[in-house]
């Protein structure tokens, strides 16, 4: 996994609460073997005017031309709801996401998101609404800096919190799979006193 | 002597699954079970293949073929190249691996979370992991039940652990009884209206009340099923004599002293009474009302004697804004009465009313039509949630009910749920649905859903629009 470290980034606005993965990725998708291949459908029932996916939607936010460089999405509560597929946030990483800000997370997205080095970054509703107003009027550039734990935007600036171990993990770039075979032998001892029908 | 601190049953399950809380890591649990299927599993295969790293328990996994699968042919390439690939993908992975597979026809397939119950692989006390949201079904049996995306399926696959951070708890208490005719689709969707579709993200539920211990194991499922639906961790049921009786004699679960000796450890399960919660919240069983979603979010759920919401409705204005985006969406005005919503779709089935009683609840109301048949415009599906549900069906008569009002009798799967084959709705149909998800887009572009009891569903069917059955 890529470390996470700082980032600064174009936002682009989606001013919308309980999107939800199936959104974020439709189920025609899903029929991949590899993790690579689901950057193009992002969003793709709002993005595409037709069901091919070749007429792109010009009303749709992420396809005006002055977001086309946005890495940092903001949205409204309850982000990534729904499905547990982590095909959302690798759709939303291979399109170029590496920052997503919202005032709630699903906890699954948020989890997935954490296992593949996107950054979700959780703040207050009148924050997210702050940054919300701003956005419109003006190419809104964030600079999130992680071991700091704080967003910057000229004057503005918001502190933000992560689990300790989740933090580490993305700075790092942990292996956490190996991190927890390094554990093989407390994984061992623990099975030993497991009961019999368990 | 020490008095111990009144505990949660969660906090029981996670102090019993703690195999270490090591300074500045998130907690490390030990998964008793692991279900996988073809869609959220191949890339996970892939990691442990490119770092060489074998299943560390593979007789704790099972495999099942469902979400992509056709419900018209038994035959593998039934549903398409893209699904015919991930199936096939899954049998390799498994011989591989050595994972036990219920492939295409096999007496045990069926959807995840109907075949881990029926089967015995879902025990109570023991935590169960699987690629798929709905993995809180298992909760019904006091199981800590949770679904995970594909790298954390990967590291179960090669650690048989998952790190995770402990929830909140919240109770909901369902006081006295049920009125006649309302089913647990009823009492989970008018929890979910209350709370709204995030109301529990960041907790773990556990049910409780005269309402919940008088339901049966299938109607527990019900319930714990759509618990990721207002945002939940995973839904829990305490264990009582309902759940052993059903756990007993079933393939997998233990047998003779050594089941005797884990209704004693599951026994002792529950919250202890005094055990306090991080949010209450308690509802009458006798206000439930049957439940028809009018909206894009499970939250978005009326009674079917009530009439569709306007805008001005809500205070909120974020639910306020979803409320109009919702209504535009459905192509529902407000005001409108649910009884006088046409559908012109129906689907009976999905993980989360797909069982056994589910079908004869529906063969129940459709019988109750007496001799009237699923109206002209109507295309009306019955997906029965595995092949022994399938079997135990066939041998009731119930089939023959359902065909002969006119209903498909199909074979099990996920199918028109998520409508990853070729169970789809087209643009502009409305689907009343026994399905857990009412989102945009989620049975087909452009598509209503309506998600409704077996009940109603079937009565739906019959007469076009959906029904008050207990006016």
């Amino acid at each position: 996994m890529e470390k996470f470290n700082t980032h600064t980034g174009l936002v682009v606005p989606l001013d919308v609460a309980n999107v939800d993965t199936d959104q974020i990725i439709p189920k025609q998708f899903l029929q991949k073997t590899e993790r690579i291949g689901f950057g193009v459908h992002l969003f793709h029932d709002s993005r595409y005017l037709d069901h091919e996916g070749t007429q792109v939607n010009p009303e749709f936010i992420i396809n005006k031309p002055e977001y086309k460089d946005a890495s940092i999405l903001l949205a409204r509560e309850n982000f990534g709801c729904g499905s547990s597929r982590e095909h959302a946030p690798w759709a939303l990483q291979e399109y170029g996401f590496k920052v997503i800000l919202s005032s709630s997370f699903a906890d699954i997205f948020y989890g997935n998101c954490i296992n593949i080095g996107i950054l979700p970054i959780k703040l207050s509703e009148d924050e997210i609404d702050q940054l919300f107003k701003l956005s419109p009027n003006a190419q809104l550039t964030l600079k999130v800096d992680l071991p700091n734990n704080i967003i910057t935007c000229g004057e503005l600036s918001f502190k933000f919190s992560l689990n300790e171990f989740q933090q580490y993990s993305l700075e790092n770039g942990v292996d956490s799979v190996g991190w927890t075979l390094n554990k093989l032998d407390t994984i061992k001892a623990f099975e030993e006193k497991m009961p019999a029908w368990q | 002597m020490t008095i111990s601190t009144p505990k949660t049953m969660y906090e029981k399950l996670w102090q019993s699954h703690l195999v270490e809380a090591a300074e500045g890591e998130t907690p490390l649990l030990y998964v008793d079970r692991h279900l996988i299927h073809e869609v959220t599993s191949p890339q996970a295969f892939a990691n442990l293949r490119f770092h060489k790293r074998p299943v560390r328990h593979p007789e704790r996994t099972i495999a099942t073929m469902d979400h992509n699968i056709s419900t018209r042919s038994i035959k593998i390439d039934a549903a398409g190249e893209g699904a015919a690939n991930q199936l096939r993908a899954l049998g390799i992975n498994c011989k591989e691996f050595g994972i036990e597979l219920f492939d295409m026809g096999h007496k045990n397939q069926g959807i995840a979370h109907v075949i881990g119950p029926e089967l015995g692989l879902t025990l109570p006390g023991t935590i169960i992991v699987c690629g798929d949201s709905h993995t809180a079904t298992h909760g019904a049996f006091g199981a800590l039940a949770f679904g995970i995306g594909t790298s954390e399926v990967e590291h179960v696959f090669a650690t048989q652990t998952l790190r995770q951070n402990k929830a909140k708890t919240m109770k909901i208490e369902v006081k006295g009884h049920v009125g006649a005719g309302i089913s647990a689709k009823d009492i989970i969707l008018a929890i979910i209206g209350k709370t709204g579709s995030a109301g529990a993200t960041g907790y773990v539920v556990e049910y409780c009340g005269e309402a919940i211990e008088a339901l049966s194991m299938e109607e527990r499922m019900t319930v714990c099923n759509m618990s990721i639906e207002f945002g939940a961790k995973a839904g829990l049921i305490a264990p009582d004599q309902t759940t052993f009786d059903y756990v007993e004699g079933k393939e997998y679960a233990p047998k003779g002293e050594i089941f005797k000796q884990a209704v004693v450890d599951w026994t002792n399960l529950k919250s202890d009474d005094d055990a306090t919660f991080d949010a209450v919240l308690t509802l009458n069983a006798k206000d439930i009302k049957a439940q028809v979603t009018w909206g894009t979010n499970p939250g978005q759920v009326i009674s079917v004697d009530g009439i569709v919401p306007s805008p001005e409705d809500f205070s909120d204005p974020i639910e306020k804004e979803s409320c109009v985006s919702a209504l535009n969406y459905m192509g529902l005005t407000a005001g409108t009465k649910m009884t006088d919503i046409q559908v012109n779709k129906v689907f009976i089935g999905s993980c989360t009313n797909s069982r056994i009683e589910d079908l004869r609840a529906a063969a129940g109301i459709v019988q109750q039509f007496q001799g009237q048949r699923v109206v002209d415009n109507v295309d009306a599906i019955i997906v029965p949630g595995s092949y022994r549900v399938k079997e135990q069906a066939e041998s009731e008569g119930l089939d023959k009910i359902f065909t002969e009002a006119g209903f498909e009798w199909r074979l099990p799967g996920c199918s028109m749920c998520l409508g990853m084959n070729d169970d789809v709705l087209e643009e502009g149909d409305r689907c009343a649905s026994t399905s857990n998800r009412n989102f945009e887009g989620r049975q087909g572009r452009g598509s209503r859903t309506h998600l409704v009891s077996p009940e109603m569903a079937a009565a739906a069917a019959i007469t076009g629009h959906f029904v008050d059955l207990n006016a």
